[in-house]
């Protein structure tokens, strides 16, 4: 707690150190990256500490799985198409086998017994959950019963949520999540084409009206029975993006705890609305000044990676190939035996995360070496003066740097920033390599992998990774970045801020390629 | 009378409890409607419940073999645009 004190202190009263992290820092609890959610209330603190998707801290360190029971939904949304199925796609709604209820039980089990680290089982779709009652209620009940240590979530539209409320609230499932994309029927029209209510298909503004109306009072009734509840909102360029700002106070204002914003996916060959008639994407920067605009009204998940309805293992990744239905008939579960094992696997990290914890606020102490290095070469060094620097991370998990460049599949993106004698290190996004089909190998896209991953990297000054190859080194250094391999297994937050110390005393922070990167 | 559902479905389960005549079979390759069993929810509701529900365009065909919601009706994509869309995705 202290340290958290320290990190709120230094946010609140350190002028802010780049454009990007103005407004909202102590809203947003900037300060370490790790405890994003430090101003909310112990027992809901305690509600998210492992859960994956509601932490940015718990991420590191936990995985979860989505059971794909709910193929029907009740309204259409314009980045969605109902006839996508692909194995080879991450992305929301994309799922290789939609389950019943007991298969969704048996592959939850068996994921619970080979991935200890798993603590959430969600049900997002590939429709909505609550336009499939039946299917959805009926594995939370099993769950409920036979794996009492798994955390229950549900994500939905929110169409038929106020009147699901009561059975949600019974089965114990302690974390919702509703994709609220407006408050204003008008906007809303522009992104549901349909809605399917009180047995008829309604279009337009009418139906979007019904729609918000329904989240709205979905929300309320949630928040009131203590129900923790996350928002997500897609970010349409053009349709709601000057409009997310004011979903983020409604929706604060009625008590959910977290909202996160994600980028519109849309592509023509998802066959979805927006991606046929050309809706374009926001870029990561755009995305990134609108999760900080809203940071202002309530606290905002930038760890999202847009999961599929059917995803397995920790966010990062999906390990759902291993776990299909012809192999979790063949496998023998003991679940007490793998309720054990989990406690203890779960006992481990915490230990790991504590002592974590312990080391960054070690290195949180004034840095007095790096104060004489820059006595020494500028007298008098005006901390707001120091650039702020963005670091891409490569890791597999445990909140340390530990994958090889050439082996990562997304980076974290961290940024670093003097405040005063300290360096304030916050976590901005996640960033995939291939955030889904775009060419490539199969496709006949010139462009290579790793120019395809530099291309990821853009705004950063710097990437971390546990090793890296010639090759990459020298096309990182000529595109402008600075590769790092000096911090395998270091806490992250601790190798971000060491790596910045460095290069802001060699005054390597101020050139104008760095510059260049950082407006880029 | 009766609706039909054809290969385009993509077996969601929308419409299966919806069916006032429990006419809907959840069959491979895709659902199918019991011809016998269905009233095209006549005296039941205002609107037949399978294809207001259905989510694909063309999956459901009335009485006489016209698509319910023909292209463009749900997702609002012009059928051309669509057309057009996918030349260009063969042609990479």
């Amino acid at each position: 707690m202290a340290l958290e004190a320290l990190d709120r202190s230094l946010s609140a009263t350190a002028p802010a150190p780049a454009p990007a992290a103005a407004g909202g820092c102590s809203a947003s609890g900037c300060g370490s990256s790790s405890d994003q959610l430090a101003h909310l209330p112990e027992h809901i603190r305690a509600k998210v500490h492992n859960h994956p998707c509601f932490s940015e801290e718990a991420h590191h360190h936990y995985a979860r799985m989505h059971v794909a029971v709910a193929p029907a939904c009740n309204i259409q949304c314009h980045y969605c198409n109902r006839k996508y199925d692909c194995s080879n796609e991450s992305r929301p709604g994309v799922v290789s086998e939609v389950l019943t209820p007991e298969q969704a039980v048996a592959k939850t089990l068996a994921v619970a017994a080979e991935i200890p680290q798993m603590t959430v089982l969600g049900i997002a779709g590939p429709g909505d959950p609550l336009a499939n009652p039946e299917r959805t209620l009926a594995t939370f009940r099993a769950l409920s019963e036979k794996a009492p240590d798994i955390k229950l979530c549900v994500s939905t539209n929110g169409l038929a949520l106020p009147e699901l409320v009561d059975e949600i609230c019974e089965h114990n499932i302690d974390h919702v999540t509703i994709t609220i994309n407006c408050v204003d029927p008008e906007i809303g029209a522009k992104i549901y084409p349909w809605i399917f209510w009180n047995n008829r298909r309604i279009k337009g503004v009418k139906a979007a009206k019904i729609l918000i109306e329904q989240q709205q009072r979905g929300l309320q009734m949630l928040c009131d029975r203590g129900v923790l509840v996350k928002v997500n909102s897609v970010l349409i360029p053009g349709v709601n993006d000057a409009h997310l700002k004011e979903v983020s106070r409604v929706v604060k204002e009625k008590g959910a705890f977290l909202h996160n914003v994600m980028p519109l996916i849309a592509e023509p060959e998802h066959g979805t609305f927006y991606g046929l008639m050309g809706q374009r994407g926001p870029s990561n920067e755009e995305l990134q000044a609108l999760q900080d605009e809203c940071a202002g009204d309530m606290a905002m998940m930038r760890h999202c990676r847009q999961c599929r309805a059917d995803a397995v293992g920790m966010l990062g990744e999906d390990r759902g190939a291993e776990f299909t239905l012809d192999k979790v008939a063949e496998m023998d579960i003991d679940y007490a035996a793998a309720m054990q094992r989990r406690a203890e696997v779960h006992a481990a990290i915490e230990a790991n995360r504590a002592a974590q914890r312990q080391q960054r606020s070690e290195t949180f102490i004034p840095i007095t070496s790096l104060k004489g290095t820059m006595q020494r070469r500028k007298p008098q060094p005006a901390p707001a003066a120091a650039q702020a620097a963005r670091f891409a991370v490569a890791t597999t998990g445990g909140g340390v740097i530990n994958q090889h460049f050439g082996h990562a599949r997304e980076f974290l993106i961290y940024e670093a920033a003097a405040v005063g004698d300290d360096v304030d290190v916050r976590f901005l996004a996640a960033r995939k390599v291939d955030l889904y089909c775009a060419g490539g190998d199969t496709c006949g896209d010139a462009e290579d992998a790793l120019a395809k991953t530099i291309r990821t990297l853009e705004g950063c000054t710097g990437v971390l990774c546990s090793k890296i190859g010639i090759e990459p080194w020298d096309r990182l250094e000529a595109a402008g970045l600075v590769p790092n391999g000096e911090h395998a297994m270091e806490p992250i937050e601790d190798a971000v801020a060491a790596v910045y110390r460095e290069l802001l005393a060699e005054g390597r922070l101020d050139t104008p390629a760095a510059a260049t990167a950082l407006s880029a | 009378m009766a609706y039909r559902i054809v290969e385009s479905c993509v077996n969601c389960w929308a419409c299966e409890p919806l069916c006032p005549s429990n006419a809907i079979q959840a069959t491979r390759p895709h659902f199918v409607i019991d011809a016998g069993a269905c009233t095209e929810c006549d005296g039941a509701y205002a609107d037949p419940q399978c294809a207001s529900i259905c989510p694909v365009e063309g999956a459901i065909l009335d009485g006489a073999g016209v698509p319910v919601n023909p292209p463009g009706s749900l997702t609002g994509i012009p059928p051309e645009r669509l057309a057009q869309a996918m030349a260009e995705i063969r042609a990479r």
